[in-house]
């Protein structure tokens, strides 16, 4: 079934571009279609492991075909409690952006047809077991992204889309040569990450063992993306399509932060526990860091974007944490890496909302200049009270998702990093601030010039954003399906890295 | 008692073959001629059919140990034939009706012999050889257009082949002179006291097979041959000549005692300035053949790698193997694309490509993003098995430089990539006159590129004795 997962929407892809002469709304439906049943399979797959695996954080659905025997890399696929999770904010965000891409003008056959190669892409990197499969739908991943911004963008989307591929290249090829030093240095010579996780390479060699790091650090850093390496999300956010943004803030930026929890804690313990502080200095510097450049923003897209860089700081502050073993206890580092798990999922589902918010505005009026809206709380109201949660969400009122995220990252990571969450804290607060007056810009207030312009959310819009949020609600009151998940496999990862 | 010809099936099918092709050419009307393509093509296959055969039968050394039968020969003979074949396919349709075809054919015979001769060969004097035969017919094809870019790329080529290959046949003798003798074997004997002499010989001998490698400091005429030959040629002189010579230098080098002189060193530094060099010289390019031309020097950087690692892992031989698979049919198909749009030499040509040859541009996408190294390509394998065998191997530094080197590499890649698939342009180009049978081997090779990376494991296993 997993299989099925990761490659049905290729194919489907494979088979809109091969057919001579498919009709857009052809397309359309196949996209919908396509991506719902992936989101079926997926909460399928869900509602097998849950209560299998569930309480052990095992592997579950493992398959393996040989594919490169000489250097022991092979197609291994499996998921369990980290994964799991993402896989379904994956296909489901896909399907809502698929709904959002239904009034989609320009060549609406080739847009399906990348977009679903971009959902098997970043389910294969969420699936892997192999760190060279890992590495090849990380890549995929960046290819479909690039056509996506240089083919449906606007504004400098050539520019954006090659810096985009050019930063995050660089990024994955030190990803690249991270994974062959972590096989170079395993006994035997394997790139298994279950193997690799269960006896880290490089052990007892310092030096080795930090440049390794620094590589798969630098790699993931730069995907994710963390100060200093974030410079290439704000134009690529910026001049990318709506649902193009949403993916990428949703799904791809997961990418980063995923890897550190599956590779960088588990197969170098050592080097981790090192230089986890540094992961923490980099998390708390980029949660305020992005929280104070997202409050002096003009344009909306922008604003979200590096709120996005503060909101990925949290995660990075947390499995700093989860590798400081001083002033703490396991079930507080668990805590931390399921709270980083939890944020990861609920800045997908809440961002998601915001970029596809934020396209309305383009789609309407052609513009994401904060300055020129206003008053759209009487001309939208549809609008101004979805954009409301949203907002909510991202700045962590309880009772949402973002809430729950980070009072679990907050807490996780007080004993261990008590200078790192008071600095989180103060971002925590600016970024509350900036949604209060970003919201008191747009929404309320005398209209502005374009105001007029904007007409109130279309069906297919609301469809694609009111799940999205409701979800955010739904974790966010009822948090322990999603925990009873995670805790095990946290807690399994937790494990690994105070060996 | 070990002189059995048989062993050496595959040559003599393309020494027969360019005989008989020559004949045909000289007797066959001009509206005739597809007989010597057909006979031209049937030798290729048999002489790929007669290679696997040979792949599967045990490895020996025969006619008093200077010729191999192994892996390495075997995967010299397929990779050079096949590529051969895919050239065929390219020139049949660029020289229809031309006065010279079929001596095109027996020029590109002689090109695949020379090259297999080149890895196969385990005696230095069969090197020289073999130099020399793969060389006299890079020459003629580098100037076969008869032009001034292809007069000063045969000019060229001819220099430095003639050049590098008195230095190498001077390294030949130094080296056979210090150990009485021409077998490779007999390298094995030279000794710390002579290392002078021998670093002296190494360096020039290694000097003839850079020409044939394209890689620094003989790598001058690659660019000039891709842009002044004709685009089938081209394909053929930066891909069959760059097989015999890199696993020739595979050969002849593990041969040679690292004790004695530091080889992987000199080689390992050689592949990092090959790759820099490469890519660094074709960012700035327009022409796209030029482009392809300083590409494939890059990419002699990166194969160049596995050498340097020769003998110290098990990991070296399969990884250059794979690598010089993949590079062939990328290259060759990156060059179809050309050969299928005879009117776009440049760069700006391409704009708007997507909108009228969908399928042209798809494939030109996945063989320059194969050529980057993007996954799932064959490329891609051959790079990350190549890595892998490289820090195996000690040379972690050069792991970094060619990770370095493959981010500047998309760099220019994507200069030609994106016009090609921008569609502001489009409504004012019409689709360009396009040749069926140059488009078909681009969307194949990109296909077989695709399909080779994701059956790797298959492929290593055709030889089992590649399989570290």
């Amino acid at each position: 079934m997993l299989d099925l997962l990761i490659f049905l929407p290729v194919l489907a892809a494979v088979v809109l571009v091969a057919v001579p002469r498919v009709p857009d709304g052809v397309a359309r439906v196949v996209l919908v279609v396509v991506t719902g049943v992936e989101l079926v399979l997926s909460l399928g797959l869900w509602l097998a492991y849950a209560p299998r695996a569930g309480l052990t954080g095992d592997f579950a659905f493992e398959r393996t075909l040989v594919w490169i025997p000489s250097v022991d890399s092979g197609y291994r696929v499996g998921v369990d409690g980290l994964s799991l999770p993402m896989l379904l904010l994956t296909t489901g965000l896909f399907f809502c952006c698929a709904l959002y891409a239904w009034r989609e003008r320009l060549r609406p056959r080739t847009f399906a047809a990348l977009l679903l190669f971009l959902e098997t892409a970043c389910l294969g990197v969420f699936a892997s077991l192999d760190l060279i499969l890992f590495f090849v739908f990380f890549d995929l991943s960046i290819v479909g992204m690039y056509f996506v911004i240089a083919g449906w963008g606007h504004g400098q989307a050539a520019r954006s889309a090659l810096k985009f591929f050019l930063y995050t290249f660089l990024g994955s090829l030190a990803l690249l040569v991270g994974f062959l030093a972590l096989y170079a240095g395993s006994d035997p010579h394997t790139f298994d990450m279950v193997k690799l996780a269960q006896e880290p390479p490089l052990q007892g060699r310092p030096v080795a063992g930090g440049l390794a790091l620094l590589a798969i650090f630098i790699g993931l850093a730069v995907k994710t993306p963390t100060v200093p390496f974030h410079t290439w999300l704000p134009p690529a956010h910026t001049d990318a399509p709506a649902v193009g943004s949403a993916i990428l803030a949703g799904v791809l930026l997961k990418l980063g932060t995923y890897g550190f929890v599956r590779i960088a804690l588990p197969m170098l313990p050592d080097a981790w526990r090192t230089w986890a502080v540094v992961a923490v200095v980099i998390g708390a510097v980029g949660v305020l860091y992005g929280a104070l450049v997202a409050l002096a923003q003009a344009d909306l897209k922008r604003m979200i974007a590096y709120t996005s860089v503060a909101h990925m700081g949290y995660v990075l502050l947390a499995v700093g944490a989860a590798g400081l073993l001083g002033g703490t206890d396991a079930e507080a580092r668990t805590v931390a890496v399921s709270g980083a798990v939890t944020q990861m999922v609920s800045h997908g589902l809440v961002t998601g909302a915001l970029f596809l918010l934020a396209g309305v505005l383009q789609d309407r009026a052609g513009s994401y200049d904060l300055a020129a809206y206003g008053g759209l709380a009487t001309r939208a109201p549809r609008f101004a009270a979805l954009f409301g949660v949203a907002a909510f969400a991202s700045l962590g009122l309880p009772g949402l998702s973002g809430f729950l995220a980070e009072f679990q990252v907050l807490a996780g990571s007080l004993g261990s990093a008590p200078v790192g969450v008071v600095v989180a804290l103060l971002g925590l607060l600016v970024t509350a601030a900036l949604f209060l007056v970003a919201m008191g810009r747009l929404l309320l207030g005398p209209a502005g010039r374009l105001t007029g312009a904007v007409s109130d959310l279309r069906p297919s819009e609301l469809a694609a954003i009111v799940p999205l949020l409701a979800l955010s609600l739904l974790i966010g009151v009822l948090p322990r399906p999603l925990l009873d998940v995670v805790e095990p496999s946290a807690r399994a990862v937790v494990e690994l890295v105070s060996r | 008692m070990n002189e059995d010809p048989l062993a050496l099936l595959p040559e003599l099918i393309l020494t027969l073959g360019a005989v008989a092709v020559l004949m045909l050419g000289s007797f066959l009307p001009r509206d005739r001629q597809w007989v010597a393509r057909l006979v031209t093509a049937a030798v290729l296959l048999g002489s790929a059919v007669a290679a696997t055969v040979a792949l599967l039968g045990p490895d020996r050394l025969v006619f008093d140990d200077t010729f191999a039968v192994d892996g390495l020969t075997g995967t010299a003979r397929l990779v050079c034939a096949l590529s051969g074949l895919l050239v065929l396919g390219l020139m049949s349709e660029e020289l229809h009706g031309d006065r010279r075809e079929a001596e095109h054919y027996v020029l590109l015979l002689f090109t695949v012999l020379g090259a297999q001769l080149l890895a196969a060969g385990n005696d230095l004097s069969l090197l020289a050889v073999a130099y020399l035969l793969a060389s006299v017919p890079l020459y003629a094809l580098a100037g076969a257009a008869r032009d001034r870019p292809g007069t000063e790329a045969a000019l060229k080529t001819y220099l430095l082949g003639a050049f590098l290959g008195i230095a190498m046949i001077t390294g030949i003798v130094l080296l056979s002179g210090l150990v009485g003798g021409t077998s490779y074997a007999l390298l094995a004997d030279l000794e710390p006291a002579a290392r002078p002499v021998v670093a002296v010989g190494t360096v020039a001998l290694l000097a003839g097979l850079a020409f044939k490698g394209g890689f620094v400091p003989g790598h001058f005429w690659v660019p000039d041959a891709a842009e002044g030959a004709r685009t089938g040629a081209a394909a053929l002189l930066t891909t069959v000549p760059k097989v015999g010579g890199l696993l020739a230098a595979y050969r002849v080098l593990d041969a040679i005692p690292r004790e004695v002189v530091d080889w992987p060193l000199l080689v390992a530094v050689l592949s990092a300035v090959t790759m820099t060099l490469g890519n660094l010289a074709a960012f700035g390019q327009q022409s796209v053949r030029r482009l392809l031309g300083w590409s494939s020097v890059s990419q002699a950087g990166y194969l160049l790698m596995a050498v340097a690692v020769a003998g110290r892992t098990d990991l070296a031989l399969p990884a250059l193997a794979l690598y010089l698979a993949a590079y062939a049919v990328t290259n060759v198909g990156a060059f179809a694309v050309p050969a299928a749009l005879p009117a776009a030499t440049r760069i700006e040509h391409y704009r708007g490509l997507a909108a009228g040859r969908p399928w042209l541009a798809l494939s030109l996408l996945v063989l320059l993003l194969g050529l980057v190294g993007t996954p799932p390509t064959a490329v891609f394998v051959g790079k990350v098995t190549v890595f892998a065998a490289a820090l195996d191997g000690g040379f972690a530094w050069l792991v970094v430089v060619a990770a370095v080197n493959t981010v500047a590499s998309l760099f220019y890649y994507l200069r030609w990539i994106a016009p090609a698939f921008d569609r502001t342009g489009a409504a004012q180009a019409a689709p360009p006159a396009v040749r069926p049978i140059a488009a078909l081997s681009a969307v194949t090779s990109s296909g077989a590129s695709v399909l080779l990376g994701i059956a790797a494991g298959a492929v290593l296993a055709i030889d089992p004795r590649l399989l570290a």
